[in-house]
């Protein structure tokens, strides 16, 4: 029997790859990648709520929003990325410390 | 003119205290024009007389004087109009000072001794203005003479005319700049300065005298506050009940209306002169007893108030001890000797005690004190002046010793007398200035008399005019001085009632007739040498200095003191020069550089003082008869002769006012008209008529020996004796020619002790009070510095430290900061875990 606790440790499980590999990857592609999974995963717990918890839909639609946000995110940050490149020639993000100034 | 109208006529009409007031609106005017004059003079003066020329600068001096003086004539017939006791003429402008009860206003106020000033002050003051227009024709500061004398009589006239003592003081104090003014007026010569810086201290003191001694009578009138147990002194004085009375009042109207009154006379304290007099002279007020029953540390009130007020007069008036500054006045300018010096402003003391013989009458003391004063003055002057050279010096002596004639008057009570004495002596001495200004005018500036003689044949007018103001002077029965002077010495002959110190003394009344007669015959004797002097034989003059007009005497002294410091210099760099030549053999730069100054000091001393339009001039008369005049005198302009002819007309029907009473069985004219404004009541010894003949004829003779001396002896200058006299008695000749040194008593006594103070003063200051300073400035500079080290080290140190704290922080924070928006990321999830955690651990 799933029961929602499965759903809900495999969406913290998405979430928390997906933070860590924010956290550590170097490569910025990387890094978006893992902006791919810590939305993923809470696209499984919407799901699993809408599921378990609430019925109807409205859980399923947020989750379709949230893919189609995550499509519009991947190709603004790949355009960063692009931009980061240009800058710094590499998209080691060790070295995008602008910021600091 | 507005209806004079009547005021204050109180049912005790017989007192002579309740005079009926006229009130009058013009008696402002009188003042108003001269110091007009001398307000347009002195601003706007000198432009005019470069423009317009020197007349436009006098005919504006002028003309303020005859308008003045106009107007004093029509103030005059307005009184003559009115009874004898109601001629009493006031014009209160606004009021000055209004405290507690007293108030003091800007009134004038013309009775009929203040009339008789006041005609004095502006009639022979016109005609020394005219004089001065002659006399300083040469001079480039005209303007500045004749704005100063303009101020002169504007102080003067406040003085006689003011109706109170506030005002009074201020002409007091005005004359006594104007004099100082005047007596300087010729400020580059250093000598004219200070004998005008002498005028004014030496009058100073005397104004301490006059201001303490009003004060005090102020003190005793009630004005000061009265401790509220008798002889025990409480410490929180409170005023007398009555004095509360118009405490509310603000302003003058409301405190005169307040004031309580007695029998119509208005009592408490006051300055002005009329009320004071009504306060005294009605019984019913107390306020006679209560001045007469006053003591101050055991001496009466009255003694000592009218002793310090007769110092005030001592310094005014020039009368023993403090009568120094006079003869050393006649620096200033002839015309200013005339009119201050002899005429008016010399003559003020004499009309404060005589405007306050109401005071003075009720204490023989005072009045005793004033008359030995007097006559100590009048002997001891004279004979200073029987041995003066310089003309106008003896003419200074004799004022002095004729002021003492008038204090003898009117200090033995015989206050018309005094008064009388002073219009004569202002008409006689005033014709023998302007005369001796005529001589020294027509001597090409010559005031040695040694120098003179023989001028009657080049100057009649003066010579005449003289010789009648000589007769006056000397007491000969056909001028006006006869009149006056036997007047007074019958009176001090006759005073019974005087006293010295509260003792009575019965016998000062001969022994100053006594001096007085003694003083009349050297009178005459010293004043027909001047004559003779002046005017017989054969001219004297004519060698000598020659300088232009207006070049001051002094001149040829300055021009000697330049000499000498210019020797002093020269020598001074030939010293300097001789010195560097041996000290050092070969700097010969050196002379140059020191003999240079010394050059430039000669070329400079020989243009550098005196006037410069004249230096030129003298320069080509110093030595030869230089100068368009040539070695002879020449009589003055017609300005002058026509102004000594009036002068000395005056010295003659003046006599017509003081006929004596022993001649018409009538009070002479004068005292007629003076009497409601003196104090009466002064007892005289009744003595036969044929005695007070007797002492017209000692009088008399006392002048016509006098008269014969001086003739014998001086006379075309043609005896010997007085130089063999002089011979012989060296000795006291020169005591008496250097004026009994009293100016060098004076320097030993007053000055050197005075300096003698100022220097230690000045050590003072210089070692403690500076050392005190310096020591204040010492500590305050270390604790400054130890203040600025508390700055430095302390509150910069802190400041610095939590800066420096700052920065480090800073800087480790930095490590932070380093951009990576992983690092961020971290900071982030470390937040939310926090948060977390902190929701699970608090519940």
């Amino acid at each position: 029997m799933v029961t929602l606790t499965h759903f809900l440790v495999v969406g913290a499980l998405l979430f928390t790859l997906g933070l860590v590999t924010v956290a550590t990857r170097r490569n910025a592609v990387g890094v978006l990648m893992g902006v791919e999974l810590i939305l993923n995963g809470a696209n499984v717990n919407f799901v699993a709520f809408n599921h378990y918890v609430t019925g109807g839909v409205s859980g399923q639609v947020f989750a379709l929003f949230v893919i189609v946000l995550a499509a519009a995110e991947a190709a603004v940050g790949l355009a960063i990325v692009l931009s980061i490149f240009q800058t710094f020639k590499t998209i080691d993000v060790r070295f995008a410390d602008l910021m600091r100034e | 003119m507005e209806n004079a109208h009547i005021e204050a006529v109180g049912h005790a009409a017989e007192t002579i205290g309740r005079l009926a007031v006229h009130h009058v609106s013009y008696l402002w005017l009188i003042p108003l024009f001269p110091i007009v004059g001398a307000a347009i003079n002195a601003t706007i003066g000198w432009k005019l007389q470069r423009i317009f020329g020197k007349k436009i600068v006098h005919r504006i001096a002028v003309t303020a004087m005859l308008l003045a003086f106009g107007t004093a004539l029509f103030a005059f017939a307005q009184m003559l109009a009115l009874p004898a006791e109601e001629r009493f003429l006031q014009n209160t402008l606004w009021n000055l000072l209004t405290a507690g009860r007293l108030t003091v206003d800007l009134g004038f106020s013309l009775d009929q001794l203040s009339m008789m000033m006041v005609l004095v002050i502006t009639g022979i003051g016109s005609l020394i203005h005219v004089f001065s227009i002659g006399y300083m024709a040469d001079e480039p500061a005209y303007w500045r003479f004749f704005s100063y004398l303009n101020l002169f009589v504007f102080a003067m006239l406040l003085l006689v005319m003011g109706d109170n003592f506030a005002m009074m003081f201020f002409g007091w104090e005005g004359v006594g700049l104007a004099s100082y003014l005047l007596i300087a007026f010729w400020y580059t010569d250093p000598e004219k300065a200070a004998a005008g810086m002498k005028a004014f201290v030496v009058n100073r003191f005397g104004d301490f005298g006059f201001l303490a001694g009003l004060l005090l009578l102020f003190w005793g009138l009630g004005g000061g506050w009265q401790p509220r147990d008798q002889g025990l002194r409480n410490l929180d004085y409170l005023p007398k009940a009555e004095l509360n009375a118009t405490a509310a009042a603000s302003t003058a109207a409301q405190a005169d209306a307040l004031a309580p009154r007695i029998e119509g006379v208005k009592v408490g304290p006051t300055m002005n002169f009329r009320e004071l007099r009504d306060q005294v002279v009605v019984e019913g007020t107390g306020v006679k007893e209560g001045l007469l029953h006053k003591t101050v540390w055991g001496i009466p009130l009255l003694m000592l108030v009218g002793m310090l007020l007769f110092i005030g007069a001592m310094g005014k008036s020039a009368q023993l001890p403090l009568y120094v500054w006079l003869p050393d006045a006649m620096a200033g300018p002839t015309p200013v000797s005339a009119l201050i010096h002899a005429a008016t402003m010399v003559t003020a003391g004499v009309y404060m005690v005589a405007r306050l013989s109401f005071i003075y009458a009720l204490d023989p003391s005072a009045m005793g004190w004033v008359a030995l004063i007097g006559a100590l003055t009048a002997i001891f002057a004279a004979s200073i002046g029987f041995f003066q050279y310089d003309i106008k010096k003896v003419l200074a002596y004799s004022t002095v010793s004729q002021l003492g004639f008038m204090f003898i008057g009117v200090g033995v009570g015989a206050y018309w007398a005094g008064a009388y004495h002073l219009l004569t002596h202002a008409f006689f001495k005033a014709t023998l200035f302007l005369g001796s200004g005529s001589v020294i005018l027509g001597c090409h500036h010559e005031q040695d008399m040694r120098k003179m003689g023989g001028l009657k044949k080049h100057m009649p007018i003066t010579r005449i005019t003289y010789l009648a103001a000589c007769w006056a002077i000397a007491g000969f029965p056909w001028m006006n001085g006869f009149y006056s002077k036997d007047e007074i010495l019958w009176k001090a002959f006759t005073s019974e009632h005087l006293a010295l110190f509260g003792h009575p003394t019965p016998w000062l009344g001969g022994l100053i007739y006594l001096i007085g007669i003694v003083t009349a015959t050297g009178t005459s004797f010293y004043m027909f040498r001047s004559y003779y002097m002046t005017f017989t034989g054969a001219y004297r003059g004519g060698e000598g200095h020659h300088d232009e007009h207006n070049e001051d005497p002094h001149a040829a002294t300055a021009t000697a003191m330049s000499a000498t410091s210019v020797a002093v210099h020269a020598s001074d760099g030939a010293v300097h020069a001789d010195g560097h030549a041996h000290g050092h053999p070969a700097p010969a730069p050196a002379h140059g550089s020191h003999a240079a100054p010394a050059h430039a000091a000669a070329s400079h001393a020989g243009h550098g003082h005196g006037h410069d339009d004249h230096a030129a001039a003298q320069d080509d008369g110093a030595h030869a008869h230089g100068g368009h005049h040539g070695g002879t005198p020449h009589e003055s302009p017609w300005t002058i002769t026509l102004v000594l002819s009036l002068l000395a007309l005056g010295s003659f029907l003046t006599l017509f006012l003081g006929i004596p009473t022993a001649w018409t069985h009538r009070a002479p004219l004068l005292e007629h008209w003076l009497a409601p404004a003196l104090a009466e009541g002064i007892a005289f010894a009744e003595k036969p008529p044929w005695m007070e003949f007797a002492f017209q004829g000692i009088g008399v003779l006392a002048g016509t020996v006098g008269w014969f001396f001086a003739m014998v002896l001086y006379k075309d200058a043609r005896s010997t004796v007085p130089a063999s006299l002089k011979e012989r008695f060296a000795g006291i000749w020169t005591v008496v020619y250097d004026k009994y040194y009293v100016d060098e008593l004076y320097a030993a006594t007053v000055l050197k002790p005075a300096v003698w103070v100022a220097r230690a003063f000045s050590r003072f200051d210089g070692t403690i009070l500076d050392g005190l300073v310096n020591f204040a400035g010492a500590v305050g500079r270390s604790l400054g510095r130890f203040d600025a080290a508390i700055d430095r080290y302390l509150v910069d140190g802190a400041v610095n430290a939590f800066a420096a704290g700052t920065l480090g922080f800073g800087r480790s924070l930095r490590g932070i900061q380093t951009g990576r928006i992983q690092t961020y990321l971290y900071g982030a999830l470390g937040g939310a875990l926090v948060v977390v955690l902190l929701n699970f651990l608090i519940q």
